[in-house]
């Protein structure tokens, strides 16, 4: 042993590295030797990040996530997750001697005895309702403007789970307090069980251990709300962030900016700065919330009880589609094979809810499946240049907005004096025909923009100067565009519709197509055939009306 | 990338490029502007006082929340317009960790946008695909992997490996059987099922725990009643209630349209279950002149004075009526159980 280490020590120097210039250089040099850092910041420390202020949406959806977690630790330091039902004698003398769970118990205590737990519990719900917002908003981005194309799809559709997950990890959280909106939260999702054909009670009884309500829904709810579902989010939520990290931002068309480059400022120091900056600024503005208005004031609900129950008993607003698919949905209760019975009135709701959230999902799929496009997108479309799927898009805004009105009926006939069963018709109707005129309105609406677009490359800018000419006619002068505004709006690509395959072959033989390449085809006029897409100019459409001949 | 360079289109001078070439050309990367601070030092150092400004004001706030904790009560409440009255400890802590945390961000901002340079870079991207070489040497290195593995080859391994990957999931299937127990016959029957003609049960005022003699219902009035014996302080009262609250209404004979419904009850007193066909939640909004019972969660509307029909809303059936009666000391009682079940439907639900 020691004549080994004698010839290690003989032949000693293993690093040819310059010595450190100071010790925080140092202590990086001894990280690297073990992690590898200088490899891995050399492509990330000044990586580029183009600026635009949409980008912020989704470090909104991240931040918010983040200040989740904190107080979400914070709370269950104190919240006891328990259906044991005590009798509390706290310091809120409304509820004193008044039997209720753990759960309900040790959330009025965390509202009124454990101080600052009140607005932690603030946070944390205002966060969650800031993160779901957000999620919303981010998706609206990317979809609008065409970023979840190649390469980008897979990471769409983690962005979709994460906001599956965000929808039912809010509404677990929502059931915790057994308070008695929760509670009847809970007794809805049981009825919405039951109603699943041949397996509902088994699912019923399994998840509540036992008939309604149990002393288990709140323990298990709790455990799934803390981490499972989380568990799974964060996870998704690196990879999210790899993924962005990994195909780097889309960026909007403008001079210097191609498919091949990402032009913006690097990560150090602006991007450290105003991204870490903004975690500050989006906590900041979530506390000062959570101080100013009180949001979900359990104690002023009362503990839950199955044969109790308020008036205007409302699910948090990102549940509200799901809430209105379930009350406009007419009654409808079928016999089946002989004595079985089928709630049609809250199966079909309860399909129509996972259904409208596929489509989504598989938006980028069908996009590139009818186009045909198999190539990267980095430059954003603007949400005129694809008429259609933005049409689509605001369609199912406009879906979700009806739902939401449905969905809170109770509140529209309070506050606006209208009958909520008119206002339960209306939903119904609108159900169909809002997201119709919705698609018809925006398309046109693109449409008409990029008539607009094109006029203004061709004809330049209304400069507001009125020139009188010699005959006496008055012509407002136009500006011809700057080059690089010229380029912006001309940068966007056109796609042609698909055709379908000659009759026949180059033999001469007939060939048919398929229902499949047929559908395509015309799934594919409806995209970008004519009247969908008005024509960009030509360079000779440009050089024709520019080269003099009534020019102005 | 070369076609983006400034010099590749004859640069930009002005508008009069337009007129040869192609006028849609991308003319590369605007030139940097300056802003103030890079070009006049007192607005730098103004801006860097701002900056500093901010993150001491941070530090204040913070010394703030840390003294709001420590000297006010958790149950204190003061009047603040136009918020009305609020907790002082949860406004404090809220308004100071706000203040603290906003100003780290403002100043961070405020920092960026000013003093650090603002010069725009453009970065290469490269395709996501590997090339074709990459893409090949990794292909055959797959290949020469299975083909060592023999996986291909025998297909008794791979066969058997796929049958018993195929069935271990199951065993974490089987492990759920525990959660909870069978359905059974368990939501065929209420509470008062335990009622029979010899022996009764009473039906006990909810708020008063009292039992009921006909008189005590006034004509037009809702009362919600439960079975006697059953005490909130008992173990499964939450699981018993959601099944067993009735509500009684009283309405005038005549006025009954349903006379199945009306032999039910008694004297005009007829006992609903209060728990909603629709989802379960319980009816508590009860409109006097059209005796009309609504459902505040979804709206189903139910005519109690004929036989409980869904006249609106999300409800599939009329809510179940239990049959009552008089004991022979004049309390309403019931005999027996509802004749179907209550609460939300399901499939093994009888029809």
């Amino acid at each position: 042993m020691s004549s080994a280490s004698g010839t290690n020590s003989a032949s000693k120097p293993a690093s040819t590295r310059a010595k450190p210039a100071n010790k925080a250089e140092a202590a990086v040099d001894w990280v690297d030797g073990r992690l590898g850092l200088y490899s891995l910041a050399k492509a990330n420390l000044r990586k580029i990040f183009p600026d635009h202020w949409s980008f912020m949406l989704g470090e909104i959806c991240l931040y918010s996530f983040i200040i989740i977690i904190l107080t979400g630790v914070y709370l269950t330091l104190f919240f006891k997750p328990s259906m044991a039902e005590t009798v509390y004698h706290g310091t809120y003398l409304p509820l004193n001697g008044i039997k209720m769970s753990e759960a309900y118990a040790s959330t009025v205590n965390i509202s009124f005895e454990v101080r600052g737990g009140l607005l932690i519990r603030q946070i944390h719900h205002w966060a969650a309702l800031v993160f779901v917002a957000a999620m919303f908003v981010h998706m609206m981005r990317v979809f609008f403007t065409g970023a979840f194309r190649k390469p980008r799809e897979i990471n769409w559709l983690f962005g979709f789970l994460l906001l599956c997950l965000g929808f039912f990890d809010g509404f677990f959280g929502y059931s915790l307090p057994d308070d008695l909106l929760s509670g009847t939260g809970i007794r809805f999702m049981e009825g919405a069980i039951l109603a699943v054909p041949i397996v509902g009670t088994y699912i019923q009884m399994f998840l509540f251990g036992g008939e309604f309500p149990g002393t288990d829904i709140i323990p298990r709810f709790f455990t799934i709300h803390v981490l499972l579902i989380p568990g799974i989010m964060l996870g998704l939520l690196v990879a999210h962030l790899i993924l962005v990290f990994y195909h780097k931002h889309t960026q909007w068309a403008g001079p210097g900016k191609t498919e091949k480059n990402v032009v913006g400022m690097p990560l150090m120091p602006v991007y450290m700065a105003k991204a870490g900056g903004f975690f500050f600024l989006v906590f900041g503005i979530i506390a000062a919330m959570s101080a100013i208005a009180t949001i979900n004031p359990v104690w002023a609900y009362g503990p839950y009880r199955p044969d109790q129950v308020s008036t205007d008993a409302q699910p948090d607003w990102y549940m509200g589609f799901a809430e209105g698919l379930i009350r406009f949905m007419p009654g409808w209760e079928i016999s089946v094979w002989g004595g079985h019975t089928l709630n049609l009135g809250v199966f079909i709701p309860l399909m129509i809810f996972p259904l409208v959230l596929v489509a989504i999902a598989v938006w980028p799929f069908i996009e590139s499946w009818v186009t045909g496009d198999k190539r990267e997108h980095h430059i954003l479309d603007r949400p005129r240049n694809a008429p259609v799927r933005t049409a689509f898009g605001a369609a199912w805004i406009a879906l979700y907005l009806v739902l939401l009105v449905g969905g809170g009926n109770d509140l529209f006939a309070t506050h606006l004096h209208m009958s909520i069963n008119t206002i339960t018709y209306a939903v119904r109707v609108g159900f169909f025909v809002v997201p119709v005129l919705t698609f018809i309105v925006t398309k046109r609406w693109c449409l008409g923009l990029q008539r607009r677009d094109k006029e203004k490359v061709l004809h330049g800018r209304e400069s507001g100067i009125i020139k009188r000419l010699p005959h006496g006619e008055f012509v407002e002068v136009h500006t011809p565009l700057a080059q690089k505004d010229l380029h912006t709006l001309t940068a966007h690509e056109q796609p042609q519709p698909l055709e379908l395959p000659a009759e026949t072959d180059e033999n001469g033989v007939a060939r048919k197509a398929g229902v499949i390449t047929k559908t395509r085809v015309k799934l594919s006029e409806g995209f970008y055939g004519e009247g969908n897409q008005i024509a960009k100019p030509t360079t000779e459409e440009y050089h024709e009306i520019t080269s003099g001949h009534g020019h102005h | 990338m070369s076609e983006n360079l400034p010099e590749a289109h004859g640069a930009s001078h002005g508008t009069d490029v337009a007129t040869h070439g192609d006028p849609f050309a991308d003319p590369g990367l605007p030139a940097h502007e300056p802003r103030r601070t890079d070009i006049d030092e007192r607005a730098a150092k103004r801006a860097e006082r701002q900056v500093s400004l901010l993150f001491v004001v941070s530090m204040l706030a913070t010394v703030g929340f840390i003294a709001s904790y420590a000297s006010i009560d958790a149950d204190k409440i003061v009047y603040i317009f136009p918020l009305g009255h609020v907790s002082a400890l949860n406004f404090a802590l809220g308004m100071t960790l706000g203040v603290a945390l906003f100003c780290i961000g403002a100043g961070a901002v405020h920092w960026a946008r000013t003093l650090m340079s603002d010069h725009e870079l453009p970065a290469e991207r490269h395709p996501i695909e590997a090339d074709d070489d990459v893409r090949n040497d990794v292909i055959e290195q797959f290949k020469t992997g299975a083909a060592e593995s023999a996986f291909g080859r025998r297909k008794m391994i791979r066969n058997t490996l796929i049958g018993s990957m195929a069935l271990v999931p199951l065993s974490g299937v089987v492990l759920l059987r525990d959660l909870g127990p069978l359905p059974e016959k368990k939501l065929l029957h209420t509470g008062w099922v335990e009622a029979t003609a010899n022996k009764p049960i009473k039906l006990v005022n909810m708020n008063t725990d009292q039992p009921m003699k006909p008189e005590d219902i006034v004509q037009g009035s809702l009362t919600f009643a439960k079975p006697e014996g059953l005490e909130e302080s008992a173990e499964d009262f939450q699981q018993k209630i959601a099944k067993d609250a009735l509500m009684l209404i009283r309405i005038a004979p005549e006025d009954i349209k349903d006379t199945k419904s009306r032999d039910k009850g008694f004297e005009g007193i007829l006992a609903y279950s209060k728990i909603c066909t629709h989802v379960g939640c319980p009816i508590s909004l009860y409109e006097q002149q059209t005796h009309h019972a609504l459902c505040p969660c979804h709206q189903s509307t139910f005519d109690l004075a004929d036989g409980a029909r869904v006249i609106f809303g999300p409800a599939g059936h009329p809510l179940p009526q239990l049959k009552i009666t008089t004991d022979e000391q004049g309390f309403l009682v019931a005999t027996g159980d509802f004749d179907e079940p209550v609460g939300p439907s399901y499939w093994e639900r009888p029809r």
